[in-house]
């Protein structure tokens, strides 16, 4: 057995002992029971498996476990924070930016790091940004909405609760 | 056929689900009926029922499956209405074929129209019963009573007062509707006709959603299917030894079906390549260019649709007869989700959880192959990554159940992309033949239609046409000719995007040719009123401003165009317009704006509504610009969305969505019918644009640069 892959995995410190040729949506979905990252495709060309590491947004399908040895993981498990939604996940939710929902967890998750890169993005960017990631049911309309709505939220200097 | 071999037992449902107050409906056939005509088979059994617990928690069992269409909330909307209860006291349970009605599947815009009215009525129904409970509870005649988010109290005294669940406690009724109760009118909604959160949206974005692949049993293993390289091969000699030797691997041979099983999905997969074996191909007969003239050779007997006037005469008393054919290559359904399923057999009893639009056939399907009862088949339905018309098969569902049944072990059977793409059920190819005519006043005077292996959905002429006549040379189904060599099914609208691009398109030439506006065109020929309100309505919300087409020209640079086209569907009216720009030497077409209006009757989720029309103007931009299946012969060539174009991000136009109201119409369906006439409306722009006509689906770039040289030629 190969030494074990540790990384951050929605926060928490996480060590597997495993082949480091696996892929880290299989892992997830398996050995983790983290099942919000989805098959769609096997080869990147879809995107409902993204997951966010090291803050970028990957295709865990054609992504080795032993290469997020020593990052930073996030899955849509891990994105609202003591029970609160993100404010993705609640512009989705309001906006409607979802119908079957299959590609749902890749599309926030792309979102997420790409408001992370760019906080304020222009409608072209964020279309240009989101190129990769499919949707069946024609919910593009409102994803876009969702993601301009959020960036708004996110960017709003924080401190203003009470 | 006896209700019980089919649906559950109803004295079983009724211990099951215990206390409270149960409301059975019974179908009422002759709407149900029209579920598929051709299969009049609908039993004569429950097709809803609603229960009212001690703690005023309503559960409802419908059969109906939310694959993204948003059925679950438009139920709970519509009982909630006729109940007098808020939308978060419903509890959905859907596509369980142990805790459900019998449903025949989730297709067809038919939740709403043909379920709707029976889950209304058994709503209204225990709305009546606690009515009359609490009269007796409170001592007064029940005309006193009021109902509001489950409580009865009695008018101008909030104080007496009972709620549902009070009501419910210590009581075990169950009630049997067989008619038409008397529904609450528009006016009086409170809950229908709003547009409250989707009930699935919080778990969606979470990750909660479990779908048929994401199920975990303990022991599970996973399936990896041993596949022919095209349909019709037949399998020679197997050596699976190799596979065997991968450690933890099991291999299962059940006939015809091949399989490797692992405790880890990619373990499986590889040890699968491993498996020699040898496959004999037919020679390919047809592929994507050449099966339009193998359906024409294929083609049965006609169904004549409409046949009236004299169109003889017409003929000889035209200046033109335009004489064109229309064509459409194989489109795959693509949902995100693919085919998965996870099946669980012991104790002579199986359960399989599978994404299925259709859970009670498949549940039977699944049975037969087992050698079960269908009692002995619980088939459930977890959330479905989408649709359209093609998880209706449950072939994944079978095969996860006769390996569970070979390994003694829970088996999940998840489908690669290649495999979908695979053992899709495509919307057919197909073609329409058309000869019209027009005459000097701009009225169509000649309508000769033939239309092949798309079937009649859509194809009946709405414009007033006195010499006409519809044939029908096959279903979208390909039954009873060897027309196809692969899967085919229906796909969002079946047949229906076929002939409202030959209808539409054909309607706009003569346009043209008559030098006339396309929009004022259409209202000259038109008398159907409900037609009339959705083509001006869109037209005042697109901005249309009349002109004969084309309007742009043909040649270089970037030419902008504008359609318009309609279709019914589903009982619904649609009307749409779009501007184009054409990009004349790469042949790229961009749809830059669209407009909707639709008549759907009322509208139970408006919002909802919306969703659906927007999904079917971007989902349909795919089989419009880009979505046709390679093949030659059977085997597939589009394995994967390298070569196979869904519409994008990059592609979205402006939309802009109506809905007409009309509130004298039950609802009508709302998930189809405005991707129907998105073909048209596109190619009408197009020619505006151009002057180039485009007859073939989908519009590549490769097929418009041609149109744009032979005008410009």
């Amino acid at each position: 057995m190969a030494k074990p892959i540790r990384f951050r995995l929605n926060g928490r410190p996480t060590t597997l002992e495993t082949d480091g040729g696996r892929t880290l949506l299989w892992v997830l979905r398996t050995d983790l029971e983290l099942t919000g990252a989805k098959y769609g495709c096997g080869a990147g060309l879809c995107g409902s498996c993204t997951v966010v590491v090291d803050g970028e947004a990957v295709r865990s399908c054609v992504t080795s476990i032993a290469s997020v040895d020593g990052k930073e993981v996030v899955t849509i498990e891990g994105l609202a924070e003591g029970g609160e939604l993100h404010p993705l996940q609640r512009a989705f939710v309001e906006h409607g930016g979802l119908q079957c929902g299959y590609c749902t967890p890749g599309m926030i998750l792309h979102a997420y790091a790409l408001l992370r890169a760019e906080p304020r993005p222009t409608r072209q960017a964020i279309l240009a940004a989101m190129e990769g990631n499919l949707c069946r049911c024609g919910a593009h309309r409102r994803i876009v909405l969702a993601i301009e709505d959020a960036a708004g939220a996110m960017a709003e200097p924080a401190g203003g609760e009470p | 056929m006896s209700p019980t071999t089919r649906g559950i037992d109803r004295r079983a449902f009724l211990k099951m689900v215990g206390g409270g107050i149960v409301v059975l409906v019974t179908a009422r056939p002759a709407a149900l009926l029209s579920q598929d005509r051709r299969r009049p088979i609908y039993p004569d059994d429950l097709n809803a029922y609603l229960r009212i617990g001690e703690d005023g928690r309503v559960t409802i069992f419908s059969g109906k499956i939310e694959m993204g269409q948003g059925v679950m909330t438009s139920q709970a909307q519509m009982a909630a209405e006729e109940l007098g209860v808020a939308l978060d006291a419903i509890e959905m349970v859907l596509g369980d074929t142990d805790r459900c009605p019998w449903d025949m599947g989730t297709f067809g815009s038919l939740t709403t129209r043909m379920f709707g009215p029976a889950l209304r009525a058994a709503a209204a129904e225990a709305r009546a019963v606690l009515v009359r409970l609490a009269a007796k509870e409170l001592g007064v005649a029940k005309e006193r009573l009021v109902v509001a988010d489950g409580v009865v109290s009695v008018a101008g005294e909030p104080d007496r007062r009972v709620t549902f669940g009070e009501l419910a406690r210590g009581k075990a009724i169950s009630r049997l509707v067989d008619e038409e109760a008397v529904l609450r009118s528009v006016a009086d909604f409170q809950v229908m006709g709003r547009s409250p959160e989707r009930m699935d949206s919080p778990a969606k974005v979470t990750g909660a959603a479990e779908y048929a692949a994401d199920v975990r049993l303990p022991g599970m293993l996973y399936a990896s299917v041993l596949r022919p390289p095209s349909h019709g091969a037949t399998l020679g000699a197997v050596d699976p030894s190799p596979a065997a030797a991968v450690p933890g691997a099991t291999v299962v041979r059940l006939d015809d079906l091949v399989a490797v099983l692992h405790a880890d999905p990619e373990t499986a997969e590889r040890a699968l390549r491993a498996v020699r074996a040898e496959w004999r191909e037919p020679a390919p007969p047809f592929d994507d260019e050449t099966v339009f003239d193998h359906l024409l050779g294929s083609a049965p007997e006609p169904e004549v649709k409409d046949d009236r006037g004299d169109r003889r005469a017409a003929r000889e008393a035209a200046s033109r007869v335009f004489e064109t054919a229309y064509r459409k290559g194989y489109v795959a359904h693509a949902p995100m989700e693919p085919h998965a399923a996870l099946a669980r057999v012991e104790d002579g009893k199986a359960t399989v959880w599978a994404s299925t639009q259709t859970p009670f056939p498949t549940r039977d399907r699944i049975a037969e192959a087992l050698g079960f009862r269908p009692e002995k088949v619980r088939v459930v339905t977890p959330y479905l990554g989408g649709g359209f018309g093609g998880k209706s098969a449950g072939r994944q569902a079978i095969e996860a159940a006769r390996l569970a049944q070979a390994a003694g072990r829970p088996v999940q059977v998840a489908w690669s992309r290649a495999e979908e793409f695979f053992y899709d059920t495509f919307d057919p190819a197909c073609l329409v033949k058309l000869a019209s005519a027009v005459d000097s006043d701009g009225r169509i005077t000649l309508w000769d239609y033939e239309v092949y292996f798309a079937g009649d959905r859509g194809a009946d002429l709405y414009y007033d046409v006195p010499n006409a006549r519809v044939r029908v040379f096959g279903s979208w189904r390909g039954a009873g000719s060897e027309a196809h060599l692969f899967g085919v099914g229906p796909w969002r609208a079946p047949g229906a995007n076929m002939n409202a691009f030959a209808i539409e398109s054909q309607v706009d030439s003569m346009a043209a040719a008559a030098g006339l506006d396309p929009l004022d065109f259409r209202l000259r020929n038109l008398s159907d009123p409900r037609m009339r309100r959705v083509l001006e309505t869109v037209a005042e919300t697109f901005g249309w401003q009349a002109a004969a087409a084309p309007g742009g020209r043909s040649g270089r640079g970037t030419g902008r165009g504008r359609g318009v086209a309609c279709a019914i569907d589903a009982g619904t009216y649609v009307a749409l317009m779009a501007e184009v720009a054409v990009d004349a030497e790469r042949g790229a077409v961009r749809v830059e704006r669209i407009a909707c209006a639709q008549d759907m009757g009322i509208v139970v989720s408006p919002e909802g509504a919306t969703l659906q029309m927007e999904g079917c103007l971007t989902m349909g931009l795919g089989y419009v610009l880009s979505e046709e299946l390679r093949f030659r012969g059977g085997k597939i060539l589009d394995k994967n969305f390298g070569t196979y174009d869904l519409a994008r991000f990059s592609w979205l136009p402006e939309i802009r969505t109506v809905l007409v109201e009309n509130h004298e119409l039950a609802p009508q369906g709302g998930g189809e019918p405005a991707i129907v006439p998105l073909g048209a409306v596109v190619a009408n722009a197009v020619f505006d644009a151009t002057g180039a006509r485009l007859h073939r689906l989908p519009m590549t770039p490769e097929r418009v640069r041609e149109a744009i040289g032979a005008v410009a030629g």
